[in-house]
């Protein structure tokens, strides 16, 4: 299959803008917002969200990154994985409205691993779901509230999310 | 990872892997509900042929932390010959289910003897045989070590350049083998320093420097100084003169504490036999890791624990 790329640079920063935006606006202003990225493009784009956040509304927003492997339902089936790094930042997350970022929603199970992860950190008021791509064939009764851009594609295919913090390059392809 | 039974062959990324995963156990310890779901009805046994309450405590709080089942077994003043004795008790464990097994045994090899019978399909954790090896001491001892040295950046990284020196009852200590071993693979320089008594007669092979003189060898400002527990339950015929000589000898007292330069971290494997190998002051000195070992074990333990026991069996 011919791999296709279908985010650049520039959409990408937009497509975050948005979403920052919706983020503020779904929860009228930055209070007690606790942004948590999914390691590991997940925490970057919860950081640049965070950015984006702090210069539109002018005050420091807790980004910080939820690691969700020890939750997963998928151990037993593969070589055993490593595990990330987690940051909860200092306030916790009981009380406050945490946004979880990834890269890709897919099956949703890496959602709901992270959803048993954060029970076992405190009680959030609200929990919220920001993906930059929701690429479908959900396996669980998840969806996302803030998207980057919905991108209908066959399970065969490959959607590669590159960052310039990690991969030196932004861009999402396909193929 | 199947079974740990020796640091010696053990890969420098497969230790470093476990550090790694260690690092973010010890995050889950310093949590409100100190518990992960990921070895939910898995069943880990610890069969100890010797006494241990740290090891086994360590042992049991992890596999609890990680919601495995624990059941605890000890099979102290059993008369039955070796051989036999282990292969009924390993088929007993088969028999209940066990998906791991931690074992401690007098004898030397005896885990590995378990781990290569047949006689049972869980993975085998050596928590100390004989005077052969304790791996998992030797991954807590490392663990501590990067993690006074690096703090938070220490994921990844292995202990290059580091110098250890282990002193005391080297040719009784699994510690010491252990440590020899690993901290060599992590990129450290181990020196033993011991009476001649107490070093093995044959060490060809082993990559560490001999010292027979521990003020030579805290002169020469080592970044890690291990004090070995001076095993007297293993000790048949007499070493040394006595205690006081010893701990004049070889002991880490005072003055020695004053000569080693103040970075310098003061380790020992528990338990100690304090104004023997080790005076108070040296045990309970902000230099020294003893208690961050005890707190260490249970994260290094629940790694090790979590590489047996997730993850698709290798074939």
């Amino acid at each position: 299959m011919p791999v296709r790329t279908v985010l650049q640079h520039a959409d990408i920063t937009r497509a975050l803008t948005r979403i920052s935006h919706e983020i503020l606006e779904s929860n009228r202003g930055s209070d007690n917002l606790v942004i948590l990225g999914i390691p590991t493009r997940g925490v970057t784009l919860a950081k640049r969200i965070a950015g984006i956040i702090q210069s539109v509304d002018s005050t420091v927003v807790a980004a910080g990154a939820l690691d969700v492997t020890m939750y997963r339902d998928d151990l037993a089936q593969n070589p055993t994985r490593a595990t990330g790094p987690s940051d909860i930042p200092a306030g916790g997350i009981d009380g406050k409205t945490v946004v979880l970022v990834d890269d890709v929603l897919y099956s949703g199970r890496t959602i709901r691993a992270a959803l048993d992860g954060l029970g076992d950190l405190g009680r959030p008021r609200a929990v919220r779901l920001a993906v930059l791509i929701d690429r479908g064939h959900r396996e669980f009764p998840i969806r996302a509230d803030f998207v980057g851009k919905n991108l209908p594609s066959s399970m065969e295919e490959r959607i590669n999310v590159r960052l310039e913090e990690i991969d030196g390059t932004d861009e999402v392809t396909i193929g | 990872m199947r079974h740990l039974l020796t640091t010696q062959g053990l890969s420098r990324d497969a230790a470093i892997a476990i550090l790694d995963v260690a690092e973010d156990m010890a995050a889950v310890s310093e949590r409100e509900v100190k518990k992960l779901p990921t070895l939910r009805g898995k069943t880990v046994i610890n069969l100890f042929f010797e006494d241990s309450t740290r090891t086994r405590i360590s042992f049991e709080a992890a596999a609890k932390r990680l919601s495995a089942d624990v059941i605890n077994f000890a099979a102290k003043g059993s008369s039955v010959s070796k051989g036999e004795n282990l292969k009924d008790t390993a088929q007993t464990l088969a028999a209940m289910g066990a998906d791991a097994v931690v074992v401690r045994h007098w004898a030397s090899g005896a885990p590995k003897t378990l781990a290569d019978s047949g006689w049972i399909d869980a993975g085998i954790v050596n928590a100390g045989d004989g005077t052969h090896e304790h791996p998992t001491q030797a991954l807590l001892d490392a663990f501590t070590i990067r993690r006074r040295l690096h703090g938070t950046a220490a994921r990844g990284r292995g202990l290059d350049g580091v110098a250890v020196t282990i002193v005391g009852d080297i040719v009784h200590s699994r510690v010491a083998r252990s440590n020899v071993w690993l901290l060599t693979t992590l990129g450290a320089r181990v020196t033993f320093v011991a009476p001649a008594t107490l070093l093995p007669v044959n060490m060809t092979g082993w990559p560490a420097d001999i010292s027979y003189d521990l003020d030579d060898a805290i002169a020469k400002r080592p970044d890690v100084v291990m004090m070995l527990r001076v095993q007297s339950e293993r000790m048949a015929a007499a070493f040394f003169p006595n205690a006081r000589e010893y701990s004049k000898q070889w002991g880490l007292n005072d003055e020695r504490m004053q000569a080693l330069p103040a970075s310098s971290m003061v380790m020992h494997p528990g338990p100690m036999n304090r104004g023997l190998e080790i005076s108070a002051a040296a045990a309970d000195s902000p230099q020294s890791t003893v208690l961050e070992q005890v707190a260490n074990g249970v994260s290094v333990r629940m790694s090790v624990l979590y590489h047996l026991l997730s993850g698709a069996v290798e074939q």
